[in-house]
C-alpha cells in the first residue's frame, strides 16, 4: 500500500485549472468566426441533442452547418446578422472556457471593445482565401490589423491568429500559403509592438487543428487552437505592492453588545490586507488600522488582489460606497487627466458637454475639455479631429467635478479603466483607459 | 456524436477550485445590487438555481455560523427581501419547502399571486387549465411596480438558451419592463452602468456564467437545501411526445393517454403546468452532478413544454418582460 508521501510538486497546469479563461474571437463577415466557435463547442461535446436537433430541422436533410449554432435571437435570424456580443461556454478536460463572440461587422468597434474589456486572450481570424498569398510582402486586410490593433489598444493580455480555410488551397501548396501568411503576420506584429502568442493553420469547417491536429497538414508541428488557449495565462493580478480597493458596499453589523461596527467591502485592485495594516482612507485622507479581514461570510486572516475583502477598521471614519481604500500615500488623486476613448455610442461625443463617468464604484461628473486626435484603427496614427463618432477612437482630455485616485490603464486596469454615460439617456456612451494624469 | 461524457474527461468540472471564481464574482455582483439601488429583491421561485442564489447572498451579507462540511448557517439579516411569484400551480412540494426556508432564515418575503391579476383583470386564461407561465410577466411587473423594486436579482444562466447567452449581467428594463435586445448597453469591464430613470429597473443575474453542472456541483460543496422533489422519487407520468408529463390537478391524461409511476427528478422546477421531470435513480447531489455529466439533452429542452413551441420563444417572452 502506499505510504504518505510529500505533497506533490507545484504543477503549473493544475494552476490554470480553476480559472475559466475568456476570450474573444474576432473576425469579418464569412471569415468562417462562427463556424470555428461551432466547431469548438461541437467538438468539446458543448452542444447538446436538443440543440443539434433543432439545426437538423432547419438543415432539412443538409449537412448540419456549425455556425448556426451561435446566432441567437430572433431578430436577427430575420436579417441574417449578428447584433451583439454573446457568451458562450465549454470545457476541456484542463479548462473552463468562456468565448466573447463579437460580430465583426458594422460596429465592429463597440462590439469588439465590449468583448475585449475583461478579456484574457484574443483569438484573430484571418480568412487565407481573401489574401493574395503570392504577392510579396503580402498585404492583410485591414480588419485583422483592426482586430489585433484594438485588442492591443485594450491590452488583451494575449492575442492568437488562426488563419483559416487553409482546406481551400490545394495541399501541396498549403505550406507555402500558410508561411507566407504567418511571415506576413509576424512582420506586422512586431511593427504594432506585440508578439502573438501562435499562429495556427486551421480549418473550421473540417476541424483541422481546431481540436484535433490536422492529419493532412502534417508540416505543421506546433500546437492546435485548443491546446494553443489551454495552456494561455489568465489575466494576472498584482499581489504584490500597495493595496488599492474600491469600497463596493458598506454592511453595519450590530454585534452583541449593541456597539455598530462597519464592514468596508470591496474588490482588491491590487497589493493584500490583512489585520493589522494601516490604511488611507480617499477621499477623506483619514488613515486607521486594519482590525479584521472578512472574505465570503468568514473571517479569514489575508485577502489578495481579486478577492472582494471585507475590511473592519479600528475605528470610526467617514466613508462610503466609491471611496477608496488605499496604503498611505500609495495614490495621488487628481481632477484632470488624458485618456484614450472608445466611443459607442450614436450620439457623438462633444467637446465641452458634461457626462457622467463611473471610475471604480464611484459615479462623478466630469466635461471632455479636449479631443487631442482621432486614431486610426487601422493604423493608430493620429489625426485632426472635433468630435468623435460611434465606433471611433481618439485620445481626450477630461475634467472631473471631484478628485479620482486614477492610474494608468497600462499598469492597472482598476484604476484606469472608466466608462462615460450620457446623462440624457443613461446610455453607456464610451470606454475611457487612462493614459496619464493631469 | 455526442457521446457521453466521463468524468476523467472533465477533470477541471470536478476540480472545485473554478467554482471559487464564480463564487466571487456572483458574490460581486450581489454586493453591487446591494450598494448601488435603493429598493432591490431577490427573485426565490424555490428553484436550484434561486437557491444557489440565495445561499451565495448569504455569503455577501452574512456570517457564517456553522462549520465545514455541516449545512450552512449564518448570523444576520440580507438587505433585501426575496420575490415570489406564484402562479397558484405550484408543486406542493415546493411550496412547503419555500415555506420552511423562509421560516429558517427570517427573511421578509413578497409574494406577488397570479389569482390576484386573474381578478383585477389584468391576466386573462383562455381557459381554466391554460399554462400560467406566460403570464407570469403580468404579475411580475405588477408586483415590481407595487414594491417599486428598482432591481430584481435573479438566477438565470447564459448557458440555459440562445437569448440569455446575449443577455448582460445588470439588463435594463424600460418603463412597460421590457427588454430591449439592441438598446443593450455595452457591459465593459465590472463598470455596471446601473443608472436607471423613474419607473425603469434593471434584473441582475449573479449566476450569469454557470453552467448547469457548476450550479450540481456548488450545490454538492455547499450542501445547499432543494425542494425534495429535485431528487429521485417516484411519479405518477404520462408519456407525451417525448417528455414525461407529471400528473396533476391542472394537467390530468388525454384521451387515449395512460398513467404510469416512473422513477424521476426534476431538472428545472416551475409552474406545474409546463414542468416535466426526467426519468432518473439519481438520489443524491453526487449521483446528479454524474448524470448531469452523462446528459446529451439541455436543461430546458428536456423539461420545459413552453421552450419546445419555437427556436425564439424564449427571446419573444424576455421582450415582454419575462424573468
Amino acid at each position: 500500500m502506499t505510504t504518505p508521501t510529500s505533497p506533490a510538486p507545484h504543477d503549473a497546469q493544475e494552476e490554470l485549472a480553476h480559472k475559466a479563461l475568456r476570450f474573444l474571437t474576432a473576425g469579418s463577415v464569412d471569415d468562417g468566426k462562427s463556424t470555428l466557435i461551432g466547431r469548438l463547442l461541437f467538438d468539446s461535446r458543448a452542444i447538446l441533442a436538443d440543440q443539434l436537433d433543432a439545426l437538423e430541422k432547419r438543415a432539412a436533410g443538409a449537412p448540419v452547418d456549425l455556425s448556426l449554432l451561435t446566432d441567437g435571437l430572433e431578430a436577427e435570424r430575420e436579417q441574417g446578422i449578428t447584433i451583439d456580443v454573446a457568451y458562450r461556454y465549454f470545457a476541456t478536460k484542463r479548462r473552463k472556457f468562456i468565448i466573447a463572440d463579437a460580430p465583426g461587422h458594422e460596429q465592429y468597434t463597440r462590439n469588439m471593445v465590449t468583448a475585449a474589456a475583461g478579456s484574457d486572450a484574443a483569438v484573430v481570424l484571418v480568412d487565407i482565401t481573401k489574401l493574395d498569398v503570392a504577392s510579396e510582402p503580402l498585404a492583410l486586410l485591414p480588419q485583422t490589423r483592426r482586430h489585433s490593433l484594438l485588442a492591443q489598444l485594450l491590452r488583451v493580455p494575449s492575442l492568437v491568429f488562426a488563419v483559416n480555410k487553409l482546406d481551400a488551397i490545394p495541399a501541396p501548396q498549403a505550406q507555402a500559403a500558410f508561411e507566407a501568411v504567418q511571415r506576413a503576420l509576424l512582420a506586422f506584429a512586431q511593427q504594432a509592438g506585440f508578439t502573438p502568442r501562435g499562429v495556427v493553420p486551421v480549418s473550421a469547417l473540417r476541424g483541422d487543428n481546431v481540436a484535433t491536429p490536422s492529419a493532412t497538414w502534417d508540416w505543421y508541428t506546433g500546437p492546435t487552437l485548443l491546446q494553443l488557449l489551454e495552456s494561455l495565462p489568465v489575466s494576472d493580478e498584482r499581489h504584490d505592492g500597495s493595496l488599492l480597493v474600491p469600497v463596493q458596499y458598506v454592511s453595519r453589523d450590530t454585534e452583541g453588545t449593541g456597539h455598530q461596527s462597519r464592514t468596508l467591502w470591496g474588490r482588491i485592485a491590487h497589493g493584500g490586507v490583512q489585520a493589522g495594516d494601516t490604511v488611507q482612507l480617499f477621499p477623506s485622507g483619514q488613515t486607521a488600522i486594519v482590525a479584521e479581514v472578512r472574505h465570503a461570510g468568514s473571517r479569514v486572516d489575508r485577502c489578495e488582489a481579486g478577492q472582494s475583502a471585507g475590511i473592519v477598521l479600528d475605528r470610526q471614519v467617514d466613508v462610503s460606497r466609491g471611496d477608496w481604500i488605499a496604503t498611505p500615500g500609495g495614490t495621488k488623486p487628481v481632477q484632470e487627466f488624458s485618456a484614450t476613448l472608445a466611443w459607442l455610442d450614436t450620439e457623438p461625443a462633444i467637446v465641452g458637454r458634461k457626462y457622467w463617468v463611473r471610475h471604480g464604484n464611484r459615479w462623478v461628473q466630469a466635461r471632455l475639455t479636449a479631443i487631442e486626435h482621432r486614431l486610426d484603427i487601422h493604423t493608430l496614427a493620429q489625426g485632426e479631429a472635433s468630435e468623435l463618432a460611434v465606433n471611433e477612437i481618439g485620445n481626450v482630455r477630461l475634467q472631473t467635478q471631484t478628485a479620482l485616485p486614477v492610474e494608468p490603464y497600462a499598469t492597472n486596469r482598476v484604476g484606469g479603466a472608466m466608462i462615460i454615460v450620457d446623462p440624457s439617456t443613461n446610455r453607456t456612451s464610451g470606454a475611457l483607459l487612462v493614459r496619464e494624469a493631469a | 456524436m455526442n457521446a457521453p461524457m466521463t468524468m476523467t474527461q472533465l477533470l477541471p468540472e470536478l476540480d472545485h477550485r473554478h467554482l471559487d471564481a464564480l463564487e466571487e464574482e456572483a458574490i460581486f455582483i450581489l454586493r453591487e445590487v446591494a450598494g448601488a439601488f435603493e429598493r432591490p429583491g431577490l427573485l426565490f421561485s424555490s428553484g436550484k438555481d434561486s437557491c444557489v442564489v440565495l445561499h451565495l447572498a448569504e455569503k455577501a451579507f452574512k456570517m457564517r455560523t456553522s462549520g465545514p462540511g455541516e449545512r450552512p448557517r449564518f448570523d444576520g439579516r440580507l438587505p433585501f427581501p426575496l420575490v415570489h411569484v406564484d402562479t397558484g400551480h405550484n408543486f406542493p412540494e415546493v411550496m412547503t419547502f419555500r415555506d420552511q426556508r423562509i421560516a429558517e432564515l427570517g427573511e421578509r418575503l413578497v409574494v406577488g399571486h397570479l389569482e390576484d391579476s386573474i381578478r383585477r383583470g389584468t391576466v386573462r386564461l383562455a381557459h381554466p387549465l391554460e399554462s400560467r407561465n406566460n403570464h407570469q410577466t403580468v404579475t411580475l411587473l405588477e408586483t415590481i411596480e407595487e414594491h417599486r423594486f428598482d432591481c430584481l436579482i435573479g438566477g438565470a444562466r447564459r448557458d440555459e438558451e440562445k437569448a440569455r447567452a446575449k443577455e448582460r449581467i445588470f439588463s435594463h428594463r424600460d418603463g412597460f419592463g421590457q427588454w430591449l435586445p439592441k438598446e443593450q448597453r455595452p457591459e465593459l469591464w465590472t463598470l455596471f452602468n446601473t443608472r436607471i430613470k423613474p419607473g425603469e429597473h434593471m434584473r441582475a443575474f449573479p449566476i450569469s456564467n454557470w453552467t448547469e453542472l457548476d450550479v450540481w456541483l456548488y450545490i454538492a460543496r455547499e450542501r445547499i437545501p432543494l425542494p425534495d422533489i429535485y431528487y429521485s422519487h417516484d411519479r405518477q407520468v404520462m408519456r407525451r411526445r417525448g417528455l414525461l408529463v407529471p400528473l396533476t390537478d391542472v394537467t390530468p391524461p388525454q384521451a387515449g393517454e395512460t398513467v404510469e409511476t416512473a422513477r424521476v427528478r426534476f431538472r428545472t422546477v416551475g409552474d406545474m403546468t409546463c414542468t416535466c421531470p426526467v426519468e432518473s435513480d439519481a438520489t443524491t447531489t453526487t449521483d446528479i452532478v454524474a448524470e448531469t455529466l452523462q446528459v446529451t439533452v439541455s436543461e430546458r429542452g428536456a423539461t420545459r413544454m413552453d421552450d419546445r413551441t419555437s427556436d425564439a420563444s424564449m427571446e419573444r417572452r424576455k421582450k415582454e418582460g419575462y424573468f
